[in-house]
């Protein structure tokens, strides 16, 4: 948008490289157009897919709604159980670890960013057995937990190195005012803090929604089922059916692009920022 | 939480009417900044602190089914290591998770970069589709893994029809069937996936770079290779050690995208440490010989814990 004022220099150049911008796109992005393509065509399931869909055939979503919904409204739950988690963990952290001058704290963000390398399978396996001990497989509050561990490392750091920015004197200012220092922290840190808290909690959104192996790993029943472990036993029990598979996927995948169409600069800024720094 | 609220504005006027003790004062202060950082540390204590320490001890443990009914899980030595080590399922596993790891970093990272220098050019709609590119990141992967099972599907997914239509030949290659193809399959979705996370990162490192620079070099007259090689590499070297680094932790222990593609197979040929270790554990329910793959998996990622944290540390300078 920017730069339709600079068009003027070599205007046929730049439409060029737009044009080869649209085609890098649908190449990446064609998988995601199968996907609904496929969805669209419910009775495809032994046969070739034809590239574009005669009609609208909303069957697949409807199998998928009625058999996956369900699945959909648990990955919901889970996914926001694990942002509330992730927060209420991570943002005090990230603010005692940015701003308050204590022994140990560098040897805890170092702790931090290591931990972030360790397997999920290898956190799974020791999981399981303490989990069955405490009696949490199987258990909605269970895989809320793990699924907020997957955030909290990230957003941890993501959020300290946006609180490391906010001058001392603000929260001395607060302090002097009488202010505890929890009432500090909830009325003065966190507003500020806004855009690192949106960023972390859509990022937590995203590895909760997304997770699939402690879904797969901490539940023995049917009780808890998240839409990705939902989907993948589907196609277990329904290879042919391939129509109501993707429509699922299709679901499954709305979040994604509803977060990438509400909160690009977020996206983007969580991308980089937790990573980089 | 409203426990420490009801009681400061209690103590602190006391503390103030009697003599003033700065050490307690202090030490209290302490407390309750402690109490800020505690809970995080407590969860991470307990969610990567205890299991890290548990598969090591599992590792010398008996598990069988019957463990999870008798609860007896005895120790019984180096067994289970042998066992892992002796099967030559494991030399295999740990071939194809160094195969599929390199071969994925090369291709996301290539075509990441590729693709960042690309976007740094002026173009109307450049930053409406460099943000569309982010979409096959943020889908759960196991879905993108499933996608890409109907696409790579032998006999009646788009891409050999495709093929077909082009008279490339090959209409009916076995992507995800053969074993001599398949990993070689699961390398390139995973590529795919990888592409926007390399991009947006390498990307933003190149807006890093002062534009004088580049000014500087083409009065200088040289060649876009040469400016590329000259100037973005060494200055992008940071970045591109961070975009690696977290490139190799996240792909070397992929569990979802195998399990939706292949379950490991066919004939075990997409078998890594990863699924080696989900395998033993929650297939085979043998919870010993998973704590030992994945020891071995957290020996791997370790060696390179400490590269990233030395790139990160060069970073802060």
């Amino acid at each position: 948008m920017a730069t339709v004022s600079e068009t003027t220099t070599a205007p046929k150049r730049r439409w060029g490289a737009t044009v080869a911008g649209v085609v890098i796109l649908a190449v990446m992005l064609f998988p995601l157009y199968w996907m609904i393509n496929t969805a669209l065509q419910p009775e495809s399931g032994l046969l070739e897919v034809s590239p574009v869909p005669h009609s609208l055939d909303l069957s697949g979503f409807t199998s998928a709604l009625s058999e996956q919904g369900g699945h959909l409204l648990t990955s919901l739950a889970v996914a926001l159980g694990a942002v509330v988690i992730c927060l209420a963990v991570a943002a005090p952290a990230a603010y005692g670890l940015a701003q308050f001058r204590l022994p140990g704290t560098k040897s805890i963000v170092f702790g931090t960013l290591i931990t972030q390398m360790v397997p999920g399978i290898v956190i799974a396996n020791a999981l399981y057995s303490a989990y069955v001990d405490l009696g949490l497989v199987n258990s909605y509050f269970g895989l809320m937990l793990a699924d907020a561990s997957l955030g909290i490392p990230f957003a941890i750091v993501l959020m300290r190195s946006f609180m490391v920015a906010i001058p001392k004197e603000v929260i001395e200012a607060a302090e002097v005012d009488g202010a505890s220092k929890i009432r500090t922290f909830v009325q003065v840190v966190l507003p500020m803090s806004r855009n690192s808290l949106i960023t972390a909690g859509l990022f937590a959104f995203l590895y909760a929604w997304s997770d699939f192996m402690f879904a797969l790993t901490l539940n023995t029943t049917d009780d808890v089922k998240p839409v990705t472990l939902g989907i993948y036993q589907y196609i277990g029990a329904h290879v042919g059916d391939w129509g109501s598979v993707m429509a699922a996927s299709v679901l499954s995948a709305i979040p994604a692009a509803v977060l990438l169409v509400l909160a690009q600069k977020y996206i983007a800024a969580g991308i980089t920022g937790g990573s980089v720094k | 939480m409203s426990t420490t609220t009801a009681s400061a504005p209690a103590v602190e006027p006391a503390a103030v009417a009697k003599t003033p003790r700065p050490q307690r004062a202090r030490r209290r202060r302490r407390l309750s900044q402690w109490g800020f950082i505690a809970p995080a540390v407590v969860f991470m204590l307990l969610f990567f602190g205890y299991p890290l320490v548990r598969n090591v001890v599992m590792s010398f443990q008996d598990f069988s089914p019957s463990t999870f009914f008798d609860g007896k899980s005895p120790f019984n030595g180096t067994d289970n290591w042998s066992k892992v080590f002796e099967d030559d399922l494991f030399g295999k596993a740990l071939w194809h998770t160094i195969v599929f790891t390199i071969g994925s970093l090369i291709g996301q990272f290539g075509i990441g970069l590729a693709l960042a220098v690309f976007f740094t050019k002026k173009f109307p709609l450049n930053g409406f589709l460099r943000s569309l590119i982010l979409l096959p990141w943020l889908v759960p992967m196991v879905v993108s893994g499933i996608v890409w099972r109907r696409i790579l599907d032998q006999d009646t997914g788009v891409l050999n029809s495709f093929f077909d239509t082009l008279g490339l030949g090959g209409g009916h290659t076995p992507w995800l069937t053969s074993p001599s193809m398949a990993l070689f399959s699961v390398i390139m979705v995973n590529i795919w996936i990888g592409i926007p996370f390399n991009m947006v990162i390498l990307y933003g490192g190149l807006q890093e770079i002062p534009k004088e620079l580049y000014e500087a070099a083409s009065l200088d007259g040289a060649s876009a290779w040469r400016t590329f090689r000259s100037i973005t590499l060494p200055l992008l070297k940071p970045v591109i050690t961070v975009v690696l680094v977290l490139g190799f932790m996240s792909t070397v222990k992929i569990l979802d995208l195998i399990l939706a593609l292949t379950d490991g197979g066919p004939a075990d040929s997409t078998q890594t440490l990863g699924t080696l270790t989900y395998q033993n554990s929650f297939v085979q329910l043998d919870f010993g010989a998973g704590a030992v793959v994945g020891n071995v998996l957290i020996l791997i990622s370790a060696v390179f814990a400490v590269f990233y944290l030395r790139a990160n540390r060069s970073e802060g300078k």
